[in-house]
């Protein structure tokens, strides 16, 4: 009971934080902006399907949630280090 | 299978001088010179079973339903031709090691002598026409690499692709012929072919496949009018030249000659067509070699006239004209290998093979001096020497021919010519370079040669002495049971020296008075010769002609083609508009099919329209790049979250990683793009644009509902059916991958592995200027590798491999796979180059990435070779099923194998082309060798 509510409170919360992030990817004002929105955003996917994985009692969002951490991070690496240097392998 | 031995040994062996090359010069020779002995062995062994008369066979399938088979014959006429290649072979492998600089590594030399030599055996061997042809474009392939072994210079390359175009292209004609020959005999097998002479011979479609063959036959034997490749050919180094116009390559036209005599010969077309060519190309040949002034050029004219004889010999399709050509095959084989030899070492030693500057070299060399004169004297036909037997024997059957009626005395009469000819060409390489007086000019003071060196001219020689003086007990045996190949029975035929005051014998005279006499007057004749024989060359011609087709092409290209990529793109979606819309308007198309549609649900109706904002929005930012790359990143996830909804994982891991690498690489290419483009199409393109995509956007839509609205038939149930009892593995998708179409992967991967090395070949020494700042001119910070972020990232590794390594194992049975396997991982590897750099990287990861691309396509298809062990079908798979902790039922079929070449193949491909670019813009790295050998 406590936990389909709070996993009904939780879907919620993540809603919003993506639906913040999704807003702060549309209006920058600059493109480091916009890598910190999706790299949050990632990270909110990645929690949003963690806890889908708890309500429908599956593992399987479990490895791609694994996957998706591991690609979101590097991924922000990548453009940061282009931001910073430009030259991504040096 | 020992047949199959004798070929397998050369072609596998070729391997073997590159990998021992590394221990010195003589390595790769003792390499090449023992596989060969081997082959030679097996030959030795099985031959006396042979000369009692019994053919040895050997078959297995291939591909049944196209008529091939891997079938091998061991008779009478493939013996000889085995003991000629693999004879002067060995001694052209001791040749080379002496004649080749002392600087070149001898690895690739060798081995592609013993590739083409294991070609050439295949031919001979092969008891089915198409694995025949296999073997024949081999040496074709082969022989252009043989040729070109010196690339840098254009002669080379020039003779190389012209040897390639004619004889590859006579090959495609032999293919056409050969086609049309099982056709009629309803079989590819050379028993079934050979026994069908009768049936071919009356059947309508006789005359074109004849004409084919020969097309084949005659470019590879440089009959007239397609000999001008040989002398072209003679730019390769001199061991190939020995090597490929004596005993090989050419041989292999008259090979098929005499393959298919009992099939074709006896017909008035055989005799017209092969006859006459033969007669044409022998005096025509030995009429050029008297005038060449380059040694080998004489040597390669003389050649095609001696191809000639032994055509012509074929063509009067008599028993006795068989086995002439087959002694003349053996003879000319023998002498005319020692004599490229020869000019080798007079190249070799005097720095130049014109004849004019060549002189008296009887004081400087005289070993090498008598070896040679003994074999051209053999090539003139001078009695007590292997030569003059054939040329008599030659002699005697043009004397009884009888196809020309009246005019029968011309063959004796052109014979006796060419005979001439044969003289004088034969007395100019004698008289000319050993005496005439003293050497001019040349640019090496001459003297013997290493000692080894004379050696195979000389056991060349001594051959050629011992045939021409006890026939009988040397070469009868062996030409006995290669006459009774091609005809079925032993004619009588008498090998003695000594016929008696006969019609030949008195031809040989005139030819041997006559052709003294005509180089004695060989000043007016060269004179003549320039005045009046036609300037025209078969080579220019086909330089020519091989120009203009180059030229017509660029002016198609530069009429049509503009390089734009917009232009590209328009019109490959356009024509796929119009391919895929004319069936549909034309047709009886119904929108909705029979299937109700599933209700929509909040989730995927979420995830779709935030697709969809986030596509239009990357279209918007389009001009600002790294902008709609970060926005196009979001349009990746949404797809990934959309597979992961409908329940497909692996494809759901797959795009992730692949986001994330085409990412990677897009930033890594933005860095040396000029800034963000200006505005520059103009309105009307603009539209155009506009309408295609929207069209091609929409009418993809109609497509996609109209099929998922209809139950149509699928294979997908199959393989739900039986993925695991025949695949041994639940988890579909990557059985279907590594099993079911386990050879749609490897050539997946063989196509990626390509990729690899052509991205890298391309990008190889590729320097690019590096902007000073970003787009808006701000500078790059100083700080090449942040401690924070390269402390984090080297945990991320172990990470990362473990997660590859978990993936791969696992994916039989659960969403995974070599494919994404080796993606994570290359994930992994990807943040150590962001994080600590391209050198901190290379000197903890001592790994060719080269070798993991070579070691997984390897593994991969010996995975696949595996199961031809155990007599299954190739790619069969094998399962065990051990169980192991954490992974629980641990299926290991043979298929993981093949599993984890797909992973080191994808490992090894991305970090390729991902360093390849990484690479650009390091001014130290010109001296980087993309093989990672330093």
């Amino acid at each position: 009971m406590i936990l389909s509510l709070s996993i009904y409170a939780a879907l919620a919360m993540l809603a919003v934080a993506i639906l913040l992030n999704l807003w702060r990817l549309a209006i920058g004002p600059d493109d480091t902006d916009r890598v910190l929105a999706l790299d949050t955003l990632f990270i909110n996917t990645i929690a949003l399907l963690v806890v889908l994985g708890i309500h429908f009692d599956t593992t399987v969002y479990f490895e791609s949630a694994l996957v998706l951490a591991l690609i979101g991070f590097i991924g922000t690496a990548a453009f940061c280090k282009y931001q910073l240097r430009g030259d991504l392998i040096e | 299978m020992p047949i199959a031995a004798i070929i397998l040994l050369p072609l596998l062996g070729a391997a073997l001088p590159p990998l021992v090359a590394r221990h010195g010069r003589p390595a790769p020779a003792w390499a090449a010179a023992l596989v060969t002995s081997a082959a030679l062995a097996i030959t030795l062994w099985l031959t006396p079973q042979v000369l009692a008369g019994g053919e040895i066979h050997s078959h297995r399938d291939w591909i049944p339903l196209l008529g091939l088979s891997l079938s091998f014959r061991l008779d009478g006429l493939a013996l000889l031709f085995v003991l000629l290649i693999t004879g002067i072979g060995l001694l052209v492998f001791l040749y080379a090691f002496y004649y080749l600089p002392a600087k070149d590594g001898l690895g690739r030399f060798y081995a592609l002598l013993l590739l083409f030599q294991g070609a050439m055996l295949g031919i001979v061997l092969s008891d089915n026409l198409l694995l025949l042809l296999i073997f024949w474009e081999l040496t074709s392939l082969s022989s252009f690499l043989l040729i070109a072994y010196n690339p840098q210079t254009r002669v080379a390359r020039q003779g190389a692709r012209m040897a390639l175009a004619i004889t590859a292209g006579g090959g495609l004609a032999l293919l056409a012929g050969f086609l049309l020959l099982g056709a009629i005999v309803g079989s590819f097998e050379l028993s079934v072919v050979l026994a069908s002479g009768d049936l071919v011979r009356e059947h309508p479609l006789h005359l074109p496949a004849l004409l084919l063959i020969l097309a084949g036959a005659f470019t590879k034997s440089a009959q007239f009018p397609f000999h001008f490749w040989l002398p072209n050919a003679m730019s390769a180094p001199t061991p190939v030249s020995a090597y490929l116009h004596s005993a090989t390559m050419v041989k292999a036209g008259v090979f098929l000659l005499a393959r298919l005599f009992p099939v074709f010969s006896g017909t008035e077309t055989w005799f017209y067509l092969v006859g006459g060519v033969g007669m044409f190309t022998l005096l025509f040949g030995a009429y050029i070699a008297i005038f060449k002034h380059d040694l080998k050029g004489l040597l390669a004219y003389s050649t095609i006239s001696h191809l000639g004889l032994i055509t012509f010999l074929f063509g009067l399709g008599t028993p006795l004209g068989a086995v002439a050509a087959l002694f003349h095959v053996g003879n000319h084989a023998v002498f005319k290998a020692s004599l490229f030899m020869a000019a080798g070492i007079i190249d070799h030693e005097t720095g130049t093979r014109d004849m004019r500057q060549i002189n008296g070299l009887w004081r400087f060399m005289p070993y090498t001096a008598t070896l040679a004169m003994v074999a051209a004297a053999a090539m003139a036909g001078v009695p007590l020497l292997n030569g003059f037997l054939s040329k008599e024997m030659f002699f005697a059957e043009t004397v009884h021919t009888d196809w020309l009626g009246p005019l029968n005395w011309l063959i004796p009469t052109a014979a006796t010519l060419a005979g001439i000819f044969a003289v004088a060409y034969s007395m100019r390489f004698i008289h000319d370079v050993f005496f005439n007086g003293a050497p001019i000019d040349l640019p090496r003071t001459p003297h013997e040669p290493p000692f080894w060196m004379k050696i195979p001219v000389a056991v060349l020689v001594a051959a050629c002495l011992l045939i021409g003086i006890v026939p009988a007990q040397t070469v009868r045996p062996i030409l006995d049971v290669g006459v009774d190949s091609l005809l079925g029975f032993s004619p009588d035929f008498s090998l003695a020296i000594w016929h008696g005051l006969s019609l030949p014998f008195l031809m040989s005279l005139i030819a041997l008075l006559g052709g003294l006499a005509l180089y004695s007057q060989r000043q007016r004749l060269f004179a003549a010769h320039d005045r009046y024989f036609p300037r025209t060359s078969g080579a220019a011609a086909f330089q020519y002609t091989v120009l203009r087709v180059r030229q017509l092409a660029n002016d198609l290209i530069a009429r049509i083609d503009n390089e734009s990529l917009r232009r590209y793109v328009a019109w490959l979606i356009g024509t796929t508009i119009v391919l895929a819309a004319t069936p549909l308007l034309l047709g009886d198309f119904h929108l909705a099919g029979e299937r109700a549609p599933t209700p929509l649900d909040g989730i995927a109706a979420t995830i779709l329209l935030v697709l969809a904002v986030a596509t239009l929005a990357t279209v918007r930012v389009r001009r600002q790049r790294l902008r709609a790359l970060i926005v196009i990143s979001l349009v990746g996830l949404m797809v990934t979250l959309t597979f992961i909804h409908f329940s497909a994982p692996d494809l759901a891991l797959t795009q992730l990683s692949v986001e994330l690498i085409t990412t990677v690489l897009m930033l890594l290419a933005l860095f040396f793009l000029p800034g963000d483009p200006a505005l520059s199409v103009s309105r009307w393109r603009h539209r155009r644009d506009l309408t295609l995509a929207a069209v091609a956007g929409l009418g993809t839509a109609i497509v996609a509902f109209a099929l998922m609205t209809r139950t149509t038939p699928s294979i997908s149930d199959y393989f739900l059916a039986f993925s695991k009892p025949f695949g041994g593995g639940q988890n579909v998708v990557n059985v279907i991958l590594v099993d079911f179409r386990g050879l749609d992967t490897l050539g997946e991967i063989t196509v990626l592995a390509i990729a690899a090395t052509a991205i890298v070949a391309l990008l190889w020494r590729l320097r690019l200027p590096i902007r000073a700042g970003d787009p808006t001119g701000r500078p790059w910070a100083d700080d090449r590798h942040p401690l924070i972020m390269a402390a984090m990232s080297r945990p991320l590794l172990p990470l990362a491999l473990t997660v590859a390594v978990f993936i791969l194992l696992r994916g039989h049975n659960s969403p995974g796979g070599g494919f994404i396997a080796g993606l994570v991982a290359a994930v992994g590897l990807i943040l150590q180059l962001l994080a600590s750099g391209l050198a901190w990287t290379e000197a903890r990861l001592r790994v060719s990435y080269f070798a993991l691309v070579g070691v997984g396509l390897l593994l991969a298809a010996a995975t696949g070779l595996g199961s031809l062990a155990f007599d299954r079908p190739f790619l069969t798979s094998a399962t065990l099923h051990p169980h192991v902790s954490i992974l629980g039922d641990l299926e290991l079929a043979s298929a993981l194998a093949f599993d984890i070449g797909v992973f080191l193949v994808v490992l090894g491909t991305v970090m390729l082309i991902l360093e390849g670019l990484g690479r650009l813009n390091r001014p130290g790295a010109a001296n980087m060798s993309p093989r990672g050998e330093d």
